[in-house]
């Protein structure tokens, strides 16, 4: 393995596949930050688990890409090789964890997506697609019960939990309207099943929000201005300390395995 | 190779894989949890399918291995171990036996058929320990990603439920 980028041929199917896996890797990531440092033990363990749930979801999605791309690169390559603007994944999961509910808001808003999304994804004509949403949509549903459950806990908690609740809500709302963007190319792919809308599945995504920002007793913020550019690779600055992180063993020491 | 002997390397291939533990809970087999889906004779290669329970579960390379040294174990090398995606495992793989030895062993297996439950369902689980179904959830992780954290408020004793995925 090189130190230096890997070049990759991003027909749309390749891309579209790379998009959905490192939204999944970079939040698999974020969450794995977690791990040692959650307000409680059983927290810990369930941010580690959903983190896991992630980067297996990663991993099959990469793998799933390097076969459609037949370049031989694979999983690490990808994740390892590739630099900030190479990145495909939404602006949202890239976001730092902040506080507690700043990272359970984040969940919840990104969950509340990729349930429906996956759910519909069992029905692409890619085959291997359809199979790892089959196993991605248990997951999520899973992912999005737990976090739903704790800003419930948190909005309709203290008063000290609701501001943080609500100001995190307040914060990473403009990230949501990416969630829903597609391209030419992407319409190309939902044409021919593979890919789904994402435009398709917000009412799905507006209705669990609704129910849930309902409980917690929180705000729905205004849609205003919202923040672009993360599936063309123009991200914010935390994603390259993410890489920084994530990409150190394999740059400086090319092909380290244990 | 005739079908006759292959048929033969099959069986044997199979009955030594289905006695790999799962590593994180030794008590099933990987054939009582449903993660061993096959094995083939390819071209002479012996071929084992399984399936993960998780999609990052971390013991399937572990799994792999395993089955690998119990098929040396009976003479099979060059074994090639296949990783199926569909179709997805459920808890419905789960053989009756490995609920009830998971349920022996302190573990309470999966209640009901797998399915999409309402987000905020409300479920009720039986104490491996005592029986009692006067019990609570505390957290929809546990040891593993398989599993959830529960306390029964019978006999006071925490235990692990197997979630039903």
């Amino acid at each position: 393995m090189a130190t230096t980028s890997i070049m990759v041929r991003e027909t749309p199917h390749v891309l579209y596949t790379l998009r959905r896996a490192d939204d999944a890797l970079v939040l698999g990531h974020r969450l794995s930050e977690w791990c040692g440092h959650a307000p409680i033990l059983e927290e810990d363990i369930a941010l580690a688990n959903i983190g896991l749930d992630l980067i297996g979801q990663a991993r099959a999605l990469y793998t799933h890409a390097a076969a459609l791309e037949g370049a031989g690169n694979d999983e690490d390559r990808y994740a390892y090789l590739r630099d900030a603007p190479q990145y495909r994944n939404v602006l949202l999961v890239e976001q730092p964890n902040g506080d507690f509910a700043a990272t359970i808001v984040r969940q919840v808003l990104f969950s509340a997506f990729m349930d429906p999304y996956w759910r519909a994804m069992t029905r692409s004509t890619d085959e291997t697609l359809a199979a790892i949403a089959a196993k991605a949509e248990k997951e999520t549903a899973y992912h999005l019960r737990h976090s739903a459950e704790w800003l419930i806990r948190l909005g309709d908690g203290t008063a000290e939990s609701h501001r943080r609740a609500q100001a995190a809500i307040d914060d990473l709302w403009m990230y949501t309207g990416e969630l829903f963007e597609s391209d030419a190319d992407e319409q190309a792919l939902v044409a021919q099943g593979i890919a789904v809308d994402p435009a398709d599945l917000r009412a799905a995504w507006d209705e669990t929000i609704e129910t849930v920002l309902a409980q917690a007793t929180l705000k729905r913020p205004a849609d205003g201005w919202m923040q672009r550019g993360g599936r063309s690779g123009r991200h914010s600055e935390h994603l390259g300390y993410i890489l920084a992180e994530l990409q150190y063993l394999q740059r400086t020491f090319p092909g380290a395995s244990w | 190779m005739t079908h006759a002997v292959a048929d033969s390397i099959r069986e044997r291939a199979y009955a030594a894989a289905a006695q790999v533990a799962d590593p994180e809970v030794p008590v099933l087999t990987i054939a009582d949890l449903g993660v061993l889906r096959g094995v083939d004779v390819v071209d002479g290669t012996v071929e084992v399918s399984i399936t993960p329970t998780y999609s990052g579960c971390p013991a399937m390379s572990t799994i792999a291995l395993d089955i690998e040294v119990a098929l040396a174990r009976e003479g099979i090398a060059n074994a090639r171990i296949k990783t199926v995606l569909a179709p997805a495992w459920t808890t419905d793989w789960m053989s009756e036996e490995g609920k009830r030895k998971l349920a022996a062993y302190g573990i309470a297996p999966p209640k009901g058929k797998a399915g999409r439950r309402a987000l905020f369902g409300h479920e009720t689980i039986a104490c491996p320990h005592c029986g009692s179904e006067n019990t609570e959830k505390i957290a929809e992780f546990g040891s593993t990603a398989c599993k959830a954290l529960w306390r029964c408020h019978g006999c006071g004793e925490p235990f692990d439920y197997f979630k039903c995925l």
